[in-house]
This record gives C-alpha cells, structure tokens and sequence, in this order.
C-alpha cells in the first residue's frame, strides 16, 4: 500500500509558523488522496477540536489524532472475514464496473481458499465481453479448479442456477461467481444483477453470503456513486480495493466507509495470483505515515 | 451531485441580493464554491489553485463585480476556460501523409484499451472509409488476443497475433504484414501497464523506437481520480503522447481527469467513449465536457440564450412593471415569444441542471402545444383587455373561448394563473426582474 498522504512530515513544520497554511495543507494532500471533502472536512473537524480544545502543540500528537480518526471511520463492529456458510456451497458474488479486475480478483480468492482446502468451483456468469470466459478459464486450468460457463451471449441467470446446482451435487465448499462489468447507472444490467441474486438466494434459501464490490484504487469520487448504486440494487457485503500496487492511495474507500458503511474487507496488490489480502484499518493507516 | 454547483450559488445569490452588487468577498465565495465543485469532479488539486487564479484575475479583468448576474458571469467565465483549455488544440483524426497511418494505444489495466480500439477502428473505417487493421501486441492479459480477435471480426478488421514471441517483434512483423496488404491506418494494442512499472514501460519505448508511430493514444478512464495527472505525465514523458482517449463516459462521473490530464500534459482528447456499443464512441466536444465538469448542466446555453433574445432595456422595463404592478398580457406575450425563440420546452428543461429530471417532465406538462394555447387564448384578447386584463368578464371570456379554440374554463385558468403570478412576482421584485411563465395544468 502506497503512502495515503505523501511528504506528511514536510506539513508538519508547518505548523509551528502558520496552522492556517498547516491545516490548508493538510486538507490538500488528503484530498489529493482520492478521500471526498466532506469527509476530509469531517476528519479534521475532529482532529482541530482535539488539537485546539487540549491545547496540543506536538506533532506526534496531532498524527495520532489524525491516525485515530481514520482508523475509527475504517474499523469495523464484527470482524472483517468473510461470511462462510454453515450448509455448503457457500456462494460469492462478485460485481463491479468495467475495467475494475473482477475476473483477476475471483482468480485471486480461488486461489486463497483451495489453498485453505477448500473445493472451489468458479461460476462464469460474464457471458457478455468477448473471451470473458476464456479468461475465467486460463485461471481455473491454471489452478485445477471446475467451473461452469454457458454459450456468448446466454442467460448469465441460468449458468448462475447451473453453477449452484453442480456444486449442491458435487459437494462444493464454495462457488465464487464472476459477473459481466456494468455501469451502476445501466438500469437494465442492474436489474439483471438483482435477478442473478434472486436466483442464488432461492437455490442456497438463504441471502447470498458475500456480495462483493470490486473497486479499482484509481478511482475518483465516482466510486463513492458506484458503492451506492449497486449497494441500493444488492445491498453489498463488502469492498475488494483492486490495483494498489500503483500509486494510487485509495482514499475514497474511506469516504464510501464513512457515508454508507460499506467495509472493505480484501485489497489486491498485485499480478500473481497469491496478491490478495484481507484488508486491515490499522496497517492501512499505519502505511498512510509510513 | 448534479446539481450541487447551481444549489450553492442560489443560495450565495440569495444572500447578496439586496446588496445588489457583488464583493471582492462574495467573489472569493463563489470561487470557494468553484473550487470545491472542482473537487469534487476529481480535478487534480494542484490544477484546481492555478485555474482558480486563471480565472479570478479574468473576473477582475472583466469587471464582474459591476455586472447584472455577477455569479452567473463567474461562471461563465470559468466555463469558458475549462473549454478553452480542452478545445485550444485542435483534435480529430491526423492521417499521415504518405503509407499507412500507425496508431499505438497504451494506458493502464482497465481503462478499456481494447473496446477503445476496436472502437476507433469501426469509426475510422465507417466515417472516414479506411482499410484498418489491429496489431494485437497483449501478450501478457489471458485471453486478450482471443479478445481482441473475436471483436474484430465483428467490424470485418485483420488482427495480427503471434504465438510465443515479443511485444516490439509483434509490432514490426505486424506493421511490415499490413503495409504489403494496403492497410491505411493499423494500430497496436498494446497491454495494460502501471505508470510506475519501469520494464514495462520500456516496452512502450521500444516498440515506439522500432515502429515510430504516427498517432500515440493514452487511454484514460473519465472515472480517474487524483493521480490522474501523474499516470498522463509519466506516460507522456515515457512515450511523447499525442492525444487522450477518454473511457466510460457512461457512467456519471463528472470526468474532471480530462481537465487535469490537460493541464499537465497539454494534449487534448480526441475521442470519447461512452457505451457498450460498437458505435459508442465519438470526437471530442470540449464544450460538452465543461459543463459536465462543473455540473451544471447546458444553464450555460441557456443564459446565453436567454441573452440573446431578451435585451436588457426590455428586462428592465419589464422589471419597473413588476414593481408597479402594472404588468399585463402584452409583456406577457412578448416573453412568451422570447422562450419559444429559445427553442422547444423540452430541449430548455434538458438543459437546466435539475435533479430527477424525468420525474418532474411527467409532472409538467412539457408539451409546446402548452405555450401555443396559451398564446392563442392571448391572441383572442383585445388589445384593450391585454393591457387591463381585470376588464375581462363573463362574455368577453367567451369570446376569448371560442376565438382561440378553448374553453371558458381554460380562459379562467390562464387569468387566476396570471393574477397570482403578477402578485408573486411584486413579492419577488427585489430579484432582478425574474419573470416566470404561470406554470400550471392547464
């Protein structure tokens, strides 16, 4: 993870001559990360009455403040794992615009949970990019794994249905279902997503266990508006932060945290397979002042 | 979000109103405003200060603070140079002189280099009738190839693929191929490649030096935050680019990036796409984007519309009727005539930065043949009871009725909309003259 706010301790002296220019300087390079003005705003709204009602003048100090802040908008109440069934198959989804790395990303989590033993079979419900299924397929060869595709162009419902049924017989820890890159504003392609879930939830009688959101780190505030959208059409059960092996810093996520309490539960890093990682508020943060 | 700009700026409006002139402070205000909306459409920061004082100096320069709509001018002005700004190169389609045109497009993962190329190849051929063909030199993406060919076959273009081989001897076997078959235009698809990853980047390098495009395309996705401006610049800098190709113009980010690509690397965009579609995909209008960027919807157009037809001597005549509650059928005839020169209601209402737009057209009747009734029920008044409509009793609303085709109710309609109007209006006559047709279901 890339450094959240660049040259911080270049700010910091700053404010021994001027707060006003410290604190502008501070908002800049908060914003430069991606993270929205309100919740800049909120964050150092908090971190100014500490400093200014404490009467706080060390830096050290003021840091931690700031540290303490972020962590306490990206932490969540349970834990951040993900939800594993009792009955198998355990079923994810994983939803997204294009471009994001969905398909890289279900790779990546098959990879992770055949190597904690478990029998993964992968869904190809893209069945609308041209060698979207190919690709699916590389990774599945690559890592011996089943999975289930249909025709171009089918009924990404029906292989979704095919998909649970298949792991029902074949005794299936976990199926983890790719799906074609769609704008949140397409109505149509939204819709489709709902009835994919329907159909996931009424094969398994119960919700979907993980309705993943892949989110690219490049992303501006636009992904504030994709978390929302596809939270509105799915209610998600978390964020996979893709890409932030870049430079990057990822800053919306706290934003899209802190306005729709949407967690970020992976974050990928990466080309080869093994780059995915449960997400950790405090080492994020932590890698913000590294 | 849309609307956010407008919002903020009737409220800052508002404040001032009984001022009657702006402030060097109301004017820092609105540039507070400007910048924050800047933000939020993902402009680079660093570009948001310089353009601020870009444009802050212009509104000294041009006397703002003594105009009539000092914010709608601040505005205008800002307008005004973000599309200066985007449009100041000239974009479109550079065919080389002799042989075929090479185009190589590169860009991070994800920004849709492959759609965009299959995209640009279909329009060039389409629009512009050229043999195109697409040098597939993704040798690292699984299935990008198949991807790639796959597509083509759909707009009828050769790919050249290679098993086991290098990007860079990809490129020139491909080229070489094409140049014996008479392509006019053959561009390279090149991989997806983080900014910051020097062997690949070099790759881009080295198949530029051997290849020596004539076109080189940075695919940027519109939905780019901040590090926008550092992913172009080092681009740029590795391979000298010639132009953006901005991605994903569908979905409803603001696409601030493009301005901020701009100002750092001063390359314009050339091309937009913005659907699923083969056909998805377009020139680039830079006054288009602008008011995307501000979220302000078309208001722009519309003032200067508004402008055009309307002279200010009428508004402020009009204005001083208001006042005097004086105002009758003759001016309201004559503002009528004003918005129909505007163009139709519906293209004006898409224009306006209004939230849940399609909800409010079902409320509304925006159907011209509205305006056209009404004028036809002033019309068959006369000139007498245009200028006192108050002389209007039960015969002469029939009359009306029958001369333009409607019924008495309807006439009644019309007056009791007008007389609240005008009342509403004598409230209003603090604010500048606004004149607002009577709205209703008529």
């Amino acid at each position: 993870m890339q450094k959240l706010i660049k040259n911080l301790s270049h700010i910091w002296n700053k404010f021994k001559n001027n707060h006003k220019s410290f604190w502008d300087e501070l908002e800049e390079q908060m914003v430069a990360s991606d993270i929205s003005i309100n919740t800049t705003g909120k964050i150092l709204e908090e971190v100014k009455n500490h400093v200014y009602s404490e009467n706080i003048n060390d830096i050290e100090k003021i840091k931690s403040l700031l540290k303490d802040q972020i962590i306490e908008i990206l932490k969540t109440d349970g834990n951040n794992n993900l939800n594993i069934s009792p009955i198998p198959p355990t079923v994810f989804l994983i939803v997204g615009v294009n471009g994001t790395g969905k398909t890289t990303s279900v790779a990546k989590l098959a990879n992770m949970f055949k190597g904690n033993g478990k029998k993964v079979l992968i869904s190809a419900a893209d069945t609308y990019r041209s060698a979207a299924v190919e690709q699916l397929q590389y990774y599945a060869d690559k890592l011996g794994l089943d999975m289930v595709y249909h025709q171009k162009f089918s009924d990404p419902g029906a292989v979704v249905y095919d998909s649970v049924e298949k792991a029902k017989a074949r005794g299936i820890d976990l199926v983890i279902i790719d799906t074609a890159g769609r704008m949140q504003t397409s109505y149509n392609l939204m819709e489709e997503l709902k009835k994919i879930k329907k159909v996931i939830s009424r094969r398994i009688d119960r919700e979907v266990d993980e309705i993943l959101l892949v989110i690219d780190s490049t992303t501006g505030q636009n992904a504030r508006n994709q978390a929302e959208l596809f939270n509105n059409s799915l209610h998600l059960t978390g964020i996979i932060l893709t890409k932030t092996d870049g430079t990057s810093r990822g800053g919306i996520v706290l934003t899209i945290k802190n306005d729709l309490g949407i967690s970020i539960k992976l974050v990928t890093d990466g080309e080869k397979l093994d780059n995915i990682h449960y997400f950790d508020p405090v080492e994020f943060t932590e890698s913000i002042f590294s | 979000m849309f609307e956010l700009l407008t919002t903020k700026f009737e409220n800052l409006f508002y404040k001032i109103r009984n001022k009657g002139k702006l402030s060097p402070n109301d004017l820092d205000d609105a540039l507070r405003e400007i910048k924050l909306a800047l933000l939020e459409a993902d402009v680079n920061f660093k570009v948001v200060k310089e353009f601020l004082e870009n444009v802050k100096a212009k509104s000294i320069g041009e006397n703002i603070l003594e105009s009539l709509t000092p914010y709608q001018h601040v505005v205008k002005i800002v307008n005004e140079e973000i599309t200066r700004m985007l449009g100041s190169t000239s974009s479109g389609v550079i065919f080389a002189s002799k042989g075929p045109t090479i185009i190589m497009t590169v860009g991070l993962q994800g920004t849709g280099k492959t759609s965009a190329v299959i995209k640009l190849a279909n329009f060039l051929k389409n629009k512009f009738q050229k043999k195109v063909s697409i040098v597939a030199a993704d040798i690292y993406r699984p299935a990008a190839v198949l991807q790639l060919e796959d597509m083509a076959k759909n707009i009828n273009v050769d790919v050249y693929s290679e098993n086991n081989s290098d990007p860079v001897s990809i490129s020139v076997k491909g080229i070489a191929l094409f140049k014996k078959s008479g392509s006019d235009v053959i561009i390279i698809d090149t991989a997806g490649r983080l900014h910051v990853d020097e062997n690949m980047m070099n790759e881009i390098v080295n198949i530029r030096n051997k290849v020596s495009p004539h076109q080189i395309y940075l695919v940027l996705d519109a939905m780019t935050g901040q590090e926008a401006v550092n992913i172009a610049s080092t681009f740029n800098q590795k391979v000298e680019c010639d132009g953006i190709i901005l991605t994903k113009l569908d979905s409803d980010t603001r696409g601030g990036a493009a301005l901020s690509v701009y100002y750092m690397v001063k390359k314009p965009v050339k091309f937009v796409s913005n659907g699923e579609k083969i056909e998805d995909f377009d020139i680039f209008y830079p006054d288009r984007i602008a008011s995307r960027i501000l979220g302000m919807g078309d208001i722009l157009t519309l003032v200067e519309k508004a402008e055009k037809v309307v002279s200010e001597k009428e508004a402020r005549r009009i204005e001083k009727k208001i006042y005097k509650n004086e105002l009758n059928f003759e001016d309201f005839i004559g503002q009528l005539r004003s918005i129909k020169k505007m163009g139709s209601l519906d293209k004006i209402f898409s224009m306006m930065p209004i939230a849940n737009k399609s909800k409010i057209f079902k409320k509304v009747n925006l159907d011209d043949s509205y305006l056209s009734h009404i004028e036809a029920i002033i019309n068959s008044m006369t000139v007498e009871e245009r200028r006192k409509p108050h002389i209007i009793n039960g015969n002469r609303k029939k009359r009306i009725a029958r001369g333009s085709g409607s019924s008495v109710s309807e006439v009644n309609k019309l007056l009791v909309q007008f007389s609240k109007t005008k009342q509403m209006l004598k409230q209003f006559s603090g604010s500048k003259g606004k004149f607002n047709l009577p709205l209703g279901n008529l």
